[in-house]
């Protein structure tokens, strides 16, 4: 009796937080495709929690979308159907590597992702000792590609982004001091920052650093440390979840200076936590809305057609420029395996050095040393607060 | 002295302002702690899930009914999880009932993580509390001012109910004695849910306040504050209320100092911030060494 | 010893050779990328330092919960060690930082080296918070496994730990290699082996005249200081000697895992562990073997669907997406700890005596159901 009467209460507990995330989801159908063919497995190496999890479900989308638009393709005269591994890899380092191992045990040819460069960095033996090539989207740090022959990358890289951004601040912004503020141990926040930090101060700019700890969502604190170091520009290339913390907090401790950031923060979750507030947010980006009107209106109107894809978007239809990554890079690996006329690893892996494709964010070559996205515009955007949108500044091309 | 106060006062508001949400999730933990003697590891995640609910509740009715169901429900959560997960192991050792918090928590925490899609919600604004303000200078959220003045009316209140009322009275007795206020004829089931109640209905009252400030809950947002709480409990003297609230503020305070403490003291390096979780630790282990019983502790008895 | 318990030491040996046999046919026959191997290397790193933890928590009393932070130092100590010189010179891995350790060891030494230094710090931190009792020392032990993953974090350091930032490019699991006759050790049959000869020794402590004083603080501190049992030499020495066999486990794991970071250690590890502890039995050194092999396949393995939008055949995205399958788990741990809260095992161990009086039991039961028992 009381043991049922703990089931039941248990069941009850269940319940109450069941009631308290109710949420609409639907099936998502899967793209019908004719039976028979045979199957080329690309793997989706992406975060679908944690810190990243909102930026991975989105470049996730991007791939689907692809897969969507084009569920087969034809290598050497037969047509394959493409079939997507998805893989959770919780934004954790330590989770990369077993999730990693997942994917190569479901035999895929070729993986992409991940979005951020940690689970990207952390992964990458676990495939190289599998033989798999993985195109990474939008990792941007360099450490993912360098000394290795099976990490290749669509997009720029950190010292590159850094670059453009310490130009911007020094050059437009004409600010001569900057507070820059990363996470402990991600190689994302902190090479960049690195990398900002070389640029800005060869520039002749001084620099205050700063680091939070993981799980911190306190950031007062460094937000009157800037204000107090009488700095002029806060840079925060953070991941989304920490973005929405510290948009919110300079608003209601007037930061007052402008804040910069990289690829992460272009995401509609920086926009629904910006609109309304007093602050001035100007990021990099690997795409900007508007550039290729078919894609984002064909996207729009995907996303827009089911709930689980429009939460995923972050509750909008706001083309993010991950996804426009995620949308090149699906058709790049497919390119890949039609140039290497095969779906096994190492032919595409071979093949992938000398792929070339026309995206919807430009035309992708790879270089001949690493692997990495032979790129040298960065797109740059400013926040509008009132109508929660991004405004398109000037690209930056260097060399 | 007062230029120095002057140019460091929004670290300290910081500070103030997130040791009375810290004094609020502390006192849980001491009074639970006090009558079970159970370091209720699960109760930084009721905190979390007040968060949540209000996350959600907010969405579909207005503030004035979501803030009284919010702290309903986050009650009804605290009582559920005292019957389901600590009564049945009352007669069992110690460490299962400590275990069973930590399967708890770590339930909470995974189910925050699926329904949330695993990512952070955006807190929704309370509207006067997320005003904000100028403070000599230092410009600041209502809620910062509001947090202090409400931690002492509340910490007064359960003062008296805990000095003058019956059911007051018998938490005291039993937190004194199990057994033998069981003798006595108390009704220790009953008392026990009343401590998880008032505990949980803290935690939801502080998580307002808490997430008005940070607003945004993911599922991990409950694990940090509330270990640091109960570090605030053991510090001031666990099963002392008093003590909890000022460790907490302690704890508050000195977290923000630290994180500002190259532009406070002026001595450069960002290895500062690094130890700001740290130090919260570092202090629970210098207390323990040093007087175990906390600031306020009572003399233990150490039973054989 | 009596012949039959000879014999019982006879069969249990034959059996872990036999699971040793098993592994090294399995690894020449199936292809390596195979997740059976990931959870096979992982379940093994795991048992190492669930073990190490029962022998604290099950076998001495000491509700600890610092492994995580022991098993970050041996990580750590393992990676700058046995990471080789040129790595360390080029910008590679250390790239903000000059790195000042100017020699690598052979992974023997460096793991052995993992498990001293993790002991060395035991040993330094025991000698405040071992006097501490029950849930006191639980969250002393935390909170110094906190501390050191701030240490660990600290950019000053950041010359031998990289700072904050991740490691690699040390000597990995496929980097194993007998010395003289340079033949390549299969990465699961690696871990096995030295998980294996770990907690064989751990067996062999528990089952000395230490293990018995270990035995007799748990039940009873006061008896066994009367006993003329040293309690804080001994307690001292379980402390210490879990966490060396916990810094080698965590040199494991960082050899499993390729790349290691601090952020990684946080407390959330250290109650995985426990929960492993738990659901094998509090006291049960097989017990956690097994329950630390289930837990890893079912959280990397046979559950990975629920998370992936197919379970069992069942195609339901809606359901199954990100997050399920550890929502279903905490609910099987919960289960476990709220009705079974001896774990499998409780604190015997498994053997084939074990074995037989279960099904024994179980026959009999069923008898006496059929023969309309006293219960019916």
């Amino acid at each position: 009796m009381k043991r049922l009467s703990a089931v039941i209460l248990s069941v009850l507990l269940v319940l109450s937080l069941c009631a308290c995330g109710s949420s609409t989801t639907t099936t998502t159908p899967t793209p019908t495709a004719a039976a028979g063919n045979p199957v080329l497995k690309i793997g989706v190496f992406e975060p679908a929690s944690g810190d990243n999890g909102a930026g991975g479900k989105q470049e996730t989308l991007g791939i689907e979308y692809a897969n969507s638009v084009s569920p087969t393709v034809e290598i050497d005269g037969t047509t394959y159907d493409v079939e997507l591994v998805k893989v959770d890899n919780e934004s954790s380092n330590d989770k990369a590597a077993t999730a990693a191992s997942t994917l190569v045990s479901a035999g895929v040819s070729v993986v992409l992702g991940s979005y951020g460069s940690s689970v990207s960095i952390a992964a990458s033996p676990t495939f190289k000792e599998a033989g798999i090539p993985v195109i990474g989207i939008t990792c941007t740090n360099p450490q993912v590609t360098e000394g290795n022959t099976h990490y290749f990358r669509i997009c720029f890289l950190d010292p590159f982004q850094g670059t453009v951004l310490a130009n911007y601040a020094f050059s437009e912004l004409k600010v001569t001091k900057a507070y820059c503020l990363s996470k402990l141990g991600d190689d994302y926040s902190g090479g960049l920052v690195n990398y900002f930090v070389t640029a800005f101060e060869a520039l002749g700019g001084t620099c205050v650093q700063d680091t939070f700890p993981d799980g911190n969502s306190d950031f007062t604190s460094y937000i009157n440390n800037a204000k107090n170091e009488g700095c002029q520009v806060f840079f925060s290339p953070v991941s989304t979840e920490a973005a929405q913390l510290i948009i919110n907090q300079a608003d209601s401790q007037g930061l007052g200076m402008p804040i910069l950031a990289g690829d992460t923060w272009d995401s509609n979750v920086i926009l629904q936590a910006a609109k309304g507030k007093s602050v001035d947010v100007t990021v990099t980006t690997f795409y900007p809305e508007g550039a290729n009107a078919d894609f984002d209106s064909g996207f729009k109107t995907w996303v827009a057609g089911d709930s689980t894809r429009l939460a995923n978007n972050g509750g909008d239809d706001t083309v993010a420029a991950v996804t426009a990554m995620g949308y090149d890079a699906y058709f790049f690996a497919l390119q890949a395996a039609v140039n290497a006329k095969s779906t096994a690893s190492a032919d595409i892996m071979q093949a992938l050095w000398t792929t070339e494709y026309d995206g919807v964010s430009g035309h992708i070559a790879l270089d001949q040393t690493n692997g990495d996205a032979i790129r040298n515009t960065a797109y740059v955007k400013h926040c509008n607060t009132e109508t929660g949108a991004w405004e398109a500044l000037p690209a930056v091309t260097i060399g | 002295m007062i230029e120095f106060l002057h140019s460091n006062l929004s670290y300290i508001l910081s500070g103030i302002s997130v040791g009375g949400q810290f004094a609020l999730i502390a006192i849980g933990y001491t009074m639970v702690y006090g009558i079970l003697r159970l370091i209720n590891f699960a109760h930084g995640d009721v905190f979390m899930c007040a968060g949540l609910m209000m996350v959600y509740l907010s969405a579909s009715m207005p503030m004035m009914m979501a803030i009284p169901l919010v702290l309903i429900l986050t009650v009804a959560l605290g009582f559920i999880i005292e019957r389901v997960a600590y009564k049945p192991l009352r007669s069992a050792p110690r460490m299962s009932v400590m275990i069973s918090a930590i399967g708890v928590s770590y339930l909470l925490q995974n189910a925050a993580l699926y329904f949330t899609g695993g990512l952070a919600k955006v807190y929704p604004e309370i509207p006067w509390l997320s005003k904000t303000i100028t403070i000599w200078d230092a410009s600041t959220k209502v809620v910062t001012v509001v947090t202090p003045i409400l931690t002492i009316v509340l910490v007064v209140l359960l003062s008296l109910l805990i000095k003058y009322t019956k059911i007051g009275m018998a938490m005291r007795a039993v937190s004194k004695d199990f057994e033998t206020s069981e003798l006595m004829g108390i009704k220790i089931d009953r008392v026990i849910s009343v401590t998880f109640i008032i505990g949980s209905f803290l935690a939801a009252v502080g998580s307002m306040l808490y997430f008005t400030n940070y607003a945004s809950v993911a599922p991990t947002s409950g694990g940090m504050p509330g270990l640091k709480c109960f570090v605030a409990a053991v510090f001031g003297g666990i099963g002392s209320i008093p003590g909890a609230v000022i460790g907490a503020f302690i704890i508050g305070i000195c977290e923000n100092i630290i994180k500002g403490g190259s532009s406070i003291f002026g001595i450069g390096g960002s290895g500062w911030t690094t130890f700001s979780d740290a130090f919260t630790f570092a202090l629970l282990i210098i207390i323990l060494v040093v007087k175990p019983t906390g600031l306020f502790g009572e003399k233990a008895t150490d039973k054989v | 010893m009596g012949k039959k318990n000879k014999t019982e030491l006879w069969i249990a040996l034959v059996a872990i050779a036999l699971v040793y046999i098993v592994v090294i046919i399995l690894e020449q026959t199936m292809s390596p990328g195979n997740i059976l191997f990931t959870v096979l290397k992982k379940g093994a790193i795991y048992s190492l330092v669930a073990v190490s933890m029962n022998l604290l928590n099950g076998f001495t009393g000491l509700f600890s919960l610092g492994q995580a932070g022991f098993m970050l130092i041996g990580a750590y100590t393992y990676a700058i060690l046995t990471m080789p010189v040129a790595v360390k010179l080029s910008d590679q891995v250390y790239k903000y930082y000059d790195c000042i350790i100017h020699f690598d060891t052979g992974i023997l030494v460096g793991l052995i080296c993992a498990g001293i230094a993790a002991a060395v710090f035991a040993a330094l931190i025991g000698l405040p918070v071992l006097r501490l009792k029950s849930d006191y020392l639980a969250i002393a032990t935390l909170g110094f496994a906190e501390i050191i993953r701030a240490i660990f974090q600290w950019n000053t350091l950041g010359p031998v730990t990289n700072g904050a930032n991740v490691m690699r490019e040390y000597k990995d699991l496929t980097s194993v290699v007998i010395p003289i006759i340079n033949v390549r050790i299969p990465p699961t049959l690696f871990v096995f082996i030295v998980a294996g000869l770990c907690i064989a020794f751990i067996v062999l402590l528990i089952n000395s005249s230490y293990g018995r004083a270990f035995k007799a603080i748990r039940d009873d501190e006061i008896a066994a200081e009367a006993m003329g049992i040293n309690l804080f030499r001994h307690k001292q020495m379980s402390f210490v000697i879990s966490s060396f066999f916990a810094g080698i486990s965590g040199a494991l794991l960082a050899m499993f895992q390729y790349t290691v970071v601090a952020s990684q250690f946080k407390s959330a590890m250290t109650y995985e562990i426990l929960l492993i502890v738990v659901i094998g039995g509090i006291g049960s050194i097989s017990g956690s073997c097994i329950a630390s092999f289930l837990y890893i396949a079912l959280s990397e393995w046979w559950l990975r669907g629920l998370d992936m939008g197919k379970f069992l055949g069942i195609d339901a995205p809606g359901i199954f997406r990100s997050g399920f399958r550890r929502f279903i788990f905490s609910i099987i741990i919960m289960v476990i700890v709220l009705f079974f809260s001896r774990g499998l095992m409780g604190d015997k161990e498994l053997s084939f005596r074990w074995l037989a009086k279960k099904l024994r039991r179980k026959r009999s039961g069923e008898a006496a159901a059929k023969g309309g028992g006293p219960n019916a």
